[in-house]
């Protein structure tokens, strides 16, 4: 039996070996399990974008991006695997695209010294650059999300919220509890009542949540789900004729695939969102053009301009800006993992930069500092539309309430620290 | 020829009760011994170790507690994730609560609490059997995941729920936490299956083995010779927890360095490691590692074959591997139903009478 194990790890080493050359880029997606629904378009917009900037750009500064893919299903295993299987092909930053393998990977790939990006998801304390050396989660966090989500509930309620009763539904891991220090800090500062109601893993069955949620009548309802469980709450709240209005999905839960299957029922339904949405860009006609057409699509096409789709592509247009910023302050188009998180770490967003890449007005304009490696948190908020089938922002993008969320990124970040015995940097 | 009893003298006690009486399958175990332990540690890397070698060792002492419980005393349990977790959370309290005392003695202190976990859960098989037992101690496995997802205690008040192992250090080589050397992770799960292995074989081989066999074979009729059910019962569950616990501890702290209870230990885990016993085959030491290894390096051969050589898309090959696997277990169960142990044992009989065949 050793022999065979021998055997295969000799294989898996060969197989791991070519790909030295390229920009790495691994791509730790999942087109199977229950959160595929959400995997899939957010993967193929991430190789898409990369294989629009190899056909239309030959790649980066030059040097061709390879982004190869492995298969997680969201499991943290999976995940580990994945990382150990992709890091010694030169792989510049992980994108994992799951809370829970993030937090896995957050102390191996520090100790690897790659950066990981977790834009929008991920640990949320990591926006604290001085104890996080190597995660970023720019440009927004679950917290940001948390308190523009409350804001504008405010604003709705007609400026305050005394007295309301804010239920947050929840996917019952890592991910759907992010969220919770900032809503509890939020009910006591802004005197409404909060109460937290979890979905467990995988979320196909929600009756007895939403029965609670009947029961208690709750003002605004918040929601913090993925893949499938986004599907089944919105047909559930139509089902029980919850206002859609005053109900809200983080940017994981806002999608096109979550709402359609509820039909009219799920118009109104909101959700926060760090990005614009629409197909209605410059770079997506490239993305046709060079990609689709030639039958070099990571899907079949049909996703482009959808609310993940688009995150995706966003992800790597964040990922492609920093790699052109670590070739200019290197002055070689062959960069190295610490190249990139320098770079990461000295990262502006400028409304330049994503007019030049076909993407302007997409997000927001932010910066990242060695303390500050979440930018300012800006988030908008989308409504759909079931008539006219699309999502729509209605608010600008606004940001977050820093002076809730500083101090528990403070206390959450000095835990990790003291725990892990890691020395505060930027001083 | 090479494989028999005769010829090889014993002229003790000792000799005579030996784990492997016969010459041949003594020597193939020191190999086996010294290409892990002398070997391996020299040649491995990190992916081979997070890949491979780790995934496998610990779910060998998982495999190896359940069969304990199911293969040898008959008490069918669907809680192995459940109490996998109790494991984890205690390794992870006791980690972080007395950081001076080193991770071995918290490794053990995590399967005794854990045998008395199972101890508890193990009650109803008292008075109920099979099926039903399965049931309570389903509720086991749900009663605990809820328990560690609901009492912020146990995650000692961590924002999302998650549990961190921090780094702990064995002879001054850290072992848990990110700056490990493939080897030194290696050599701690090795020697934990080791000394595991060794106590799960002579305590099946001794009178407490023989009990639990007893009561597994027909309860009724172990009890009229003397086998107290209640001591036989609950011992299997104390012993097989306490493995199980080590191995969860293990899994944890020393494998995942991250954790939450429902994504690690949900009850897709008490079925994996019921699978690897059942394919491995029930009753037997070496088919709980046999069943380890096939279910752990199975989807990892698939998939470096499949994505990595023949450039197969992820989710076909992701897709394809659920097919391979459900369909080999099919297989396995119906050309083999006493797995891949039994396989062991009919080549052990042809290895007798070779190269005679009669």
């Amino acid at each position: 039996m050793k022999t065979k194990l021998t055997a295969l790890a000799l294989g898996v080493t060969m197989a791991a070996g070519p790909a030295m050359a390229d920009l790495v880029f691994p791509s730790l997606s999942y087109r199977t399990g229950p959160f595929a629904a959400g995997g899939i378009p957010y993967a193929d917009g991430y190789a898409d974008y990369f294989t629009l900037l190899n056909q239309r750009d030959g790649g980066i500064g030059g040097e061709l991006v390879s982004v190869p893919e492995c298969e997680t299903a969201y499991n943290t295993e999976k995940g580990v695997e994945c990382y150990e299987s992709t890091k010694d092909a030169g792989a510049l930053m992980y994108n994992p695209l799951s809370t829970g393998i993030t937090y896995q990977l957050i102390p191996k790939a520090t100790a690897d010294g790659i950066p990981l990006h977790t834009a929008g998801y991920g640990r949320t304390s990591a926006k604290n650059g001085k104890i996080f050396s190597h995660v970023f989660n720019y440009p927004v966090n679950y917290w940001d999300g948390a308190s523009v989500g409350v804001n504008h509930f405010k604003d709705v309620a007609g400026g305050s919220l005394e007295g309301k009763k804010i239920t947050l539904m929840y996917f019952n891991g890592s991910y759907g509890k992010e969220p919770i220090p900032t809503l509890e800090a939020l009910s006591a500062a802004e005197g409404f009542e909060f109460n937290a109601i979890p979905i467990d893993y995988p979320g196909q069955e929600q009756k007895s949540q939403w029965l609670q949620v009947r029961r208690e009548k709750p003002d605004y309802i918040l929601f913090w789900g993925w893949g499938v469980m986004n599907q089944v709450a919105v047909q559930e709240a139509s089902n029980i004729r919850f206002p859609m209005e005053n109900f809200m999905g983080i940017w994981w839960s806002g999608a096109e695939i979550d709402v359609l299957p509820a039909g009219d029922g799920a118009h109104g339904y909101k959700s926060i969102q760090f990005h614009n949405v629409g197909s209605d860009y410059p770079v997506f006609d490239d993305i046709r053009k060079h990609v689709v057409d030639t039958g070099m699509a990571a899907g079949d096409g049909s996703n482009i301009g959808t609310v993940l789709y688009n995150r995706g592509v966003y992800a790597a247009f964040l990922a492609s800006e920093a790699a052109k910023d670590a070739q200019a302050a290197t002055g070689s188009s062959a960069i190295t993992s610490s190249d990139m998180r320098d770079a990461m770490e000295a990262f502006e967003m400028t409304e330049a930069k994503m007019t030049a890449a076909g993407l302007p007005d997409f997000g927001p304009e932010f910066s990242v500092s060695c303390e500050n490696h979440g930018g300012d948190g800006s988030a908008a908020i989308a409504q759909w539309d079931a008539t006219a089938m699309e999502w729509n922002l209605i608010t600008d993008f606004s940001n977050s309430d820093a002076s809730i969320i500083g101090p528990l990124i403070e206390a959450d970040s000095s835990a990790y620290a003291a725990e892990n015995n890691i020395a505060e940097r930027c001083n | 020829m090479f494989y028999r009893e005769s010829g090889d003298f014993k002229t003790t006690y000792i000799d005579d009760d030996q784990t492997f009486p016969i010459k041949f399958d003594r020597y193939r175990y020191y190999a086996v011994m010294f290409v892990a332990f002398a070997i391996i540690p020299f040649m491995v890397n990190d992916y081979w170790v997070n890949a491979i070698f780790l995934p496998f060792l610990i779910y060998s002492i998982a495999a190896i507690g359940l069969n304990i419980l199911v293969g040898y005393c008959g008490q069918v349990s669907l809680g192995t994730g459940g109490f996998m977790a109790v494991g984890a959370y205690a390794v992870y309290k006791l980690m972080t609560a007395f950081p001076d005392v080193s991770i071995v003695f918290h490794i053990f202190a995590a399967g005794a609490i854990t045998a008395a976990v199972g101890v508890l859960f193990g009650l109803p098989s008292l008075r109920i059997k099979g099926f039903y037992l399965a049931v309570a101690t389903l509720a086991a496995q749900f009663f605990l995941v809820w328990l560690f997802n609901r009492v912020p205690w146990f995650y000692n008040y961590s924002a999302s729920g998650q549990i961190n192992a921090p780094e702990r250090t064995v002879f001054g080589e850290a072992v848990t936490g990110p700056n490990v050397n493939a080897w030194a992770v290696y050599l701690i799960c090795l020697v934990f299956v080791t000394i595991t292995a060794l106590i799960a074989r002579n305590l099946t081989r001794g009178t407490l083995g023989r009990k639990w066999m007893a009561i597994r074979d027909m309860d009724i009729a172990a009890e009229i010779i003397g086998v107290n059910p209640l001591t036989a019962k609950m011992s299997a569950f104390a012993v097989s927890s306490f493995f199980i616990g080590i191995s969860g501890a293990l899994f944890f702290a020393v494998y995942l360095g991250a954790a939450e209870t429902g994504e690690a230990f949900g009850i897709t885990k008490s079925f994996l490691i019921l699978f690897m016993i059942i394919i491995g085959g029930l009753g037997s030491i070496f088919g709980s590692f046999a069943g380890a290894a096939f279910l752990v390096l199975l989807p990892v051969f698939l998939k470096v074959v499949g994505a990595d050589w023949l450039g197969v898309p992820t989710d076909i090959v992701a897709h394809f591997q659920l097919v391979i696997v459900g369909a080999l277990i099919i297989l396995f169960l119906v050309l083999e139903p006493h797995g891949l142990a039994q396989l062991w044992r009919v080549a052990k009989e042809k290895l007798r009478l070779w190269p005679f065949p009669h």
